[in-house]
């Protein structure tokens, strides 16, 4: 799960990193009294999940109420990437004396945390990599001894950070440890860490991921979830408890195994389709969660034709015929269906499609012959 | 031969007396898997058709002389069973519980390297069968049959498919083995491949891949070092946008990183043919075998 830049920022300050004093705000008014409280001159931030907001206007400095007023409404509203902007953070413009970058991800080659610091802050970090890869110092942890203060050290010295706040960098990344391990996230940025002109260490940015399958040990970060960005049937899967990800193409998509189902998205794109979703009814799918799935995929009036493809191993055919003659009984559904059903009880799911006669339900021997058959029916 | 599992296995399974893990123990037994013992603590004395159930993996393994493990565990739990059955003495750890939170999985990864002598295979994997010999886990035996094909695999219906298909070409397997799904597999395609390549029963081997992490170009360089047998490779999530998980934790495009394109691309620079669709694969398997 992606945080937004002021609940990462919350999530940093629990654990002891400053960050600059803000306040959240959803409307123009909201704002203007977030940014008279905080006084002038403050940042105004659209709150979307995506990397270089700022160059695409999403990030304004209000010199007084008129101006934080105006940019306030702007920024609410406008779409950076193809997100809406639905929040704004006001927080204090900071004096900058230096900009580094910060940040610890799960390594999956190590299969370590991978700490990095840079005193190149500011910049797209791939891009440092490719440039100047001299300029970031890295470090594996070893997650069973954890972060050590001379590994903080050994970091801001190889990195090149002025020597005065060599101490004070190094004990930010140890709290920025804490919170990665703590919070169990598999990405924590900070993009820029401020150097003051007091010499302060401030986080600037957040960008926090954190491990869903985690998530049941963090009741609060769970709540974070932003369900208002979230596309209303990937919510509505998500209530169905099925595996879902929304995709651009009219071609609906049900399968069996996260793997099948990438498989059977890339099959159906060879014969020159467009899926239109990724569905994984699970393993041992029953018939509820067939018509369900059915349901979900049907909700998108851009679909014109649903792929079936099942490869039953816990799965049985049987139940999923069942399902989808259930599905067809309660939603009528009115495009075309391509089903493949191969595996676990393949003869006795077969032959209860055959006999329930569905309208424009299509069978196919397998996978390729399914995808043509699809992609056809779509034109 | 084959790898991981075979007739020497002695399986006890974590989580014995749960709905899941009673079903796939006693399927894995009607198999001819040899499972000796079941622990879930407060269950000790109790059994399940006739497999003892014990507390701790310590007694499971003094009592029932237990070599592997199966971890069926709630996700919850499951770091903790697969440490204390390394602690036991356990050499081989099967893990198909799905949902391990990731630190997790690094915490048991670290201590686990410490103790060569184990081998974990998964979390969130159907496991390992060897056709003819032992099946351990959740894959459905009866589409596979003795053969020379190594099949390593990051997802359990693709798995299925591809070795249905080379069922239907005549083609048996050696051993299926699922790493699993998930951000830090306990084995890598390299470890398991390296398996098949020392098993004189395997003629070729057959590796599925899918979009994220590095695993597939890892393989890819050990394959043109050290792999004499040919190897044919599939990977999963071509049509992946960036940024989503699809279905599998693991599986997920960072950026740039972890794409189809690249896997692929790293594996046949190195020599490795690639097949565009789990059918294709099979083709390639069966021109090779009967070439």
């Amino acid at each position: 799960m992606d945080l937004l830049e002021y609940q990462g920022k919350q999530l940093l300050a629990r654990h002891g990193i400053p960050v600059p004093k803000g306040r959240v705000a959803a409307n123009s008014e909201a704002a203007v009294a977030a940014a008279n409280e905080i006084g002038y001159p403050c940042a105004i931030k659209a709150q979307v999940q995506i990397g270089g907001r700022g160059k695409l206007g999403g990030i304004k400095i209000a010199a007084n109420e008129a101006q934080a007023r105006e940019q306030a409404s702007a920024i609410l509203g406008m779409d950076i990437r193809g997100l809406t902007v639905h929040e704004l953070w006001i927080e204090g413009a900071s004096s900058i004396a230096s900009e580094y970058y910060a940040s610890i991800v799960l390594d999956r080659a190590a299969k370590a945390p991978l700490v990095l610091l840079s005193t190149r802050g500011g910049m797209d970090i791939e891009q440092v990599a490719e440039e100047t890869p001299e300029a970031i110092a890295s470090l594996h942890v070893d997650p069973l001894l954890g972060f050590q203060a001379f590994h903080g050290r050994r970091l801001a010295y190889e990195a090149g950070v002025d020597g005065d706040v060599v101490r004070a960098v190094g004990a930010f990344l140890g709290a920025l440890y804490a919170t990665f391990v703590k919070e169990e996230a598999m990405l924590v940025e900070v993009n820029p860490l401020v150097i003051t002109p007091e010499r302060e260490v401030v986080a600037l940015d957040a960008k926090v991921t954190l491990d869903d399958n985690a998530l049941y040990r963090h009741p609060d970060n769970a709540e974070l979830r932003d369900l208002s960005a979230e596309d209303p049937q990937e919510r509505m899967a998500k209530e169905r408890h099925l595996t879902f990800v929304k995709l651009d193409g009219d071609i609906g998509i049900l399968g069996n195994g996260a793997g099948l189902v990438m498989s059977t998205l890339d099959v159906v794109a060879q014969h020159g389709g467009a899926p239109a979703n990724f569905l994984d009814a699970g393993g041992g799918a029953k018939a509820e969660a067939i018509t369900a799935a059915v349901e979900v995929i049907l909700s998108n009036p851009k679909v014109k034709a649903v792929l079936f493809n099942i490869f039953g191993g816990i799965t049985r055919c049987d139940e999923v015929a069942r399902g989808l003659i259930e599905a067809f009984d309660q939603i009528k559904p009115q495009v075309p269906f391509v089903v493949r059903l191969d595996g676990t009880n393949g003869v006795e799911g077969r032959a209860l499609l055959e006999e329930a006669k569905l309208p424009n339900v299509h069978a196919a021997a397998t996978m390729d012959e399914a995808a043509a058959a699809v992609v056809e029916l779509a034109k | 031969m084959s790898v991981i599992v075979d007739r020497e296995t002695r399986l006890c399974t974590s989580g014995i007396t749960g709905r899941e893990g009673t079903f796939h123990s006693l399927n894995n037994r009607a198999y001819g898997t040899a499972v000796v013992s079941g622990v879930t603590p407060g269950k000790g004395g109790q059994d399940v058709e006739g497999i003892p159930v014990f507390d701790t993996f310590r007694e499971a393994v003094a009592q029932s002389d237990a070599n592997t493990a199966m971890i069926f565990v709630p996700p919850p739990f499951a770091a903790d069973s697969i440490l204390e059955a390394a602690d036991a003495g356990i050499t081989t750890i099967i893990a198909i519980t799905e949902g391990i939170p990731a630190h997790d999985e690094l915490r048991v990864y670290t201590q686990l390297k410490r103790t060569p002598a184990v081998r974990l295979i998964g979390p969130n994997c159907p496991g390992v069968l060897s056709p003819g010999k032992a099946n351990v886990g959740i894959i459905p035996a009866a589409f596979f049959r003795e053969g020379n094909v190594g099949v390593v695999s990051r997802s359990g219906t693709l798995t299925y498919q591809v070795g249905n298909e080379l069922a239907q070409r005549g083609f048996g397997n050696s051993s299926i083995v699922g790493i699993g799904g998930d951000p830090v597999p306990g084995s890598s395609f390299v470890d398991i491949i390296a398996l098949f390549e020392a098993d004189p029963e395997t003629e070729l081997i057959v590796m599925s891949g899918e979009i994220g992490g590095s695993g597939e170009e890892e393989a890819a360089e050990y394959i043109d070092q050290h792999v004499s047998k040919p190897v044919i490779a599939y990977i999963a999530g071509f049509t992946a946008p960036p940024g989503k998980t699809m279905g599998h934790a693991g599986a997920i495009v960072s950026g740039t990183h972890g794409t189809a394109a690249a896997k692929a691309a790293a594996l046949e620079a190195h020599g490795v043919r690639v097949g565009r669709t789990p059918t294709e694969v099979a083709d390639i398997a069966a021109e090779i075998l009967a070439g």
